[in-house]
């Protein structure tokens, strides 16, 4: 009897019609794929993405070169350079990211005690230059004053957790 | 007319070759269109990372597992972290466990996910590659709402996990595992009984029960050969031994016998998943030791003391005793080890990783000898190989 429906089953084609049928009725099912430069997914307040350096609410720079980022980079992408500013407080002079270098694991972002650096949503800068990704102080602090209200969102939201 | 002698010819199934599975070179000696020997020239991506782990901190190490097997990369960080932990003596909070048993599990789901439909798409079929897609993206979603990265997570951290998992992220991953079944059954319409599929798998690079354990076969590819050996089952880590699943065993060892063993570890880890997030207690995720964890933010920012052990952590990091250690956890591909010497110091003395992907390698000689040219590709598809783990 096994062998009589296995034959049946064999000449009918079966499992091919059965396929077949299944990849059709795929066919009238809503589509999943976003058209993407115009529609993007969602991305959690947890995203690391391109590095940016924040700044107070009075325009002053957080980063107080305590070198911890660079201490913590498993890539060593990350160069600081730092000494007093003339009004004597502790700042940093150069504060470069190699962004080819960068593995964004996030350890920067969790290893600074002051919410300088943080790991943005944005992951839409690729570049036509290798020379435009060696990041200095000054294209993250743009970063940062370009994505701050976003940024300030995201590291509310996910406080609690941290 | 005298005879024409024909030869042996060598061809070259090159690293850029889309059905090797990455930077697999592969110098194939055929005799006609049998292979006669199958000789696979690895190292293409070799980036020293044993040797560059002696050289981080213990924190710093976590993120270059991901590299290892970038397919499933939860289960890699696993291993070095209980590794670190087991050296350490840590026990690790209830909630931290369930989270990694939870996320190794999807880690299972995106490689099975993948290594089934790129077999498929290997012998023929496209359609399970796209619906496959389709639910890993779902997966990496998870991923990176709580890890922050859909693939290099850097998510498992000595003593637990990086952050709690977010509010309505285990609804989510709940709601999911109802939907993946399903899907799960429509790739299965297209492949199981297909009779092109089982044509090109059935009978092919078929691995004898003996044979695999003398290769040091492990993971799916031992147990479709039919050893039943999970070291989830067999000597249980993080929570395994309160859950309840089987341990799904092949018979014949051949291709299909591989693609279906997988098919049903799937469904196994769904179950796993399921109990994970049903049992997960309250508490916190990392072990309440300021020399291994650094403190939680808001205590950094108040406190003197929280600031010198923040300092610290980030900087020096942690000590761990000298002694050396071997933890093997059951990673996708099979028995993924690290075997670490600590010497005391903050940084690892050695650290070796034994990935799965290059012991299975090394049987496709043993499993292509006297097969077509075709099937060599199946064969590939089949042991589930990634070339990340394999050079290091």
């Amino acid at each position: 009897m096994s062998f009589l429906d296995r034959t049946l089953r064999s000449f009918l084609l079966t499992e091919l019609v059965q396929g077949m049928s299944l990849t059709l009725r795929y066919m009238f099912r809503p589509k999943v794929t976003i058209n993407y430069p115009y529609e993007k997914g969602p991305l959690s307040p947890r995203f690391r993405g391109e590095h940016a350096l924040r700044r107070y609410e009075n325009g002053e720079e957080r980063c107080i070169a305590c070198k911890l980022c660079e201490a913590i980079c498993p890539a060593l992408a990350i160069t600081i350079e730092a000494e007093p500013r003339e009004d004597g407080s502790r700042r940093t002079r150069r504060y470069d990211i190699d962004m080819t270098k960068c593995i964004y694991c996030g350890l920067c972002q969790e290893a600074c005690p002051v919410d300088a650096i943080v790991e943005g949503p944005n992951f839409e800068f690729a570049t036509e230059t290798r020379a435009e990704l060696m990041y200095d102080k000054q294209k993250l602090l743009a970063n940062g004053d370009r994505w701050e209200s976003e940024l300030a969102l995201r590291l509310a939201a996910d406080a609690p957790y941290r | 007319m005298a005879e024409a002698e024909i030869q042996n010819y060598t061809i070259n199934f090159g690293p850029q070759h889309p059905a090797a599975h990455g930077v697999l070179r592969l110098v194939l000696e055929m005799s006609g269109e049998v292979v006669d020997r199958a000789d696979p020239h690895i190292g293409l991506l070799h980036r020293g990372t044993e040797k560059l782990i002696e050289h981080k901190t213990y924190t710093q190490a976590v993120p270059y597992f991901d590299r290892l097997d970038y397919v499933g990369t939860m289960n890699q960080e696993h291993a070095f972290v209980l590794a670190a932990e087991r050296l350490l003596g840590l026990e690790v909070p209830e909630r931290a466990r369930y989270i990694r048993t939870l996320y190794c599990e999807i880690g299972r789901q995106l490689n099975h996910i993948l290594n089934v439909t790129a077999f498929v798409l290997d012998v023929g079929g496209m359609t399970p590659l796209l619906w496959g897609f389709e639910e890993r993206e779902k997966l990496m979603g998870f991923y990176e709402r709580a890890s922050g990265a859909r693939l290099h997570a850097n998510y498992f951290r000595v003593g637990g996990v990086a952050f709690d998992l977010p509010a309505g992220l285990a609804e989510d991953i709940a709601a999911w595992c109802d939907s993946f079944p399903k899907v799960l059954d429509e790739i299965e319409v297209l492949v199981t009984d297909n009779r092109i599929f089982k044509q090109r798998t059935v009978d092919i690079g078929i691995v004898s029960e003996e044979q695999a354990l003398d290769w040091g076969f492990t993971g799916p590819n031992l147990r479709a050969s039919g050893v039943p050996w999970d070291l989830r089952k067999s000597q249980p880590y993080e929570v395994y031994d309160r859950l309840d699943f089987d341990i799904p065993v092949g018979s014949h060892g051949d291709c299909y016998d591989r693609y279906l063993v997988r098919v049903a570890e799937m469904r196994e880890s769904v179950k796993i998943m399921r109990q994970c997030l049903e049992q997960m207690p309250g508490g916190p995720v990392r072990v309440d030791d300021r020399k291994i964890t650094p403190p939680p933010r808001a205590e950094m920012k108040r406190s003197m003391e929280a600031l010198i052990h923040h300092f610290k952590l980030f900087t020096e990091g942690f000590h761990v005793p000298a002694g050396e250690v071997y933890a093997a956890v059951e990673a996708p591909k099979g028995e993924f080890a690290v075997y670490l010497i600590a010497d005391g110091t903050n940084r690892p003395y050695r650290c070796k990783i034994r990935p799965p992907g290059y012991v299975h390698l090394q049987a496709l000689d043993m499993m292509s000898k006297g097969h077509m040219l075709a099937d060599v590709v199946a064969n590939i598809g089949s042991i589930d190989i990634v070339f990340g783990e394999i050079d290091r």
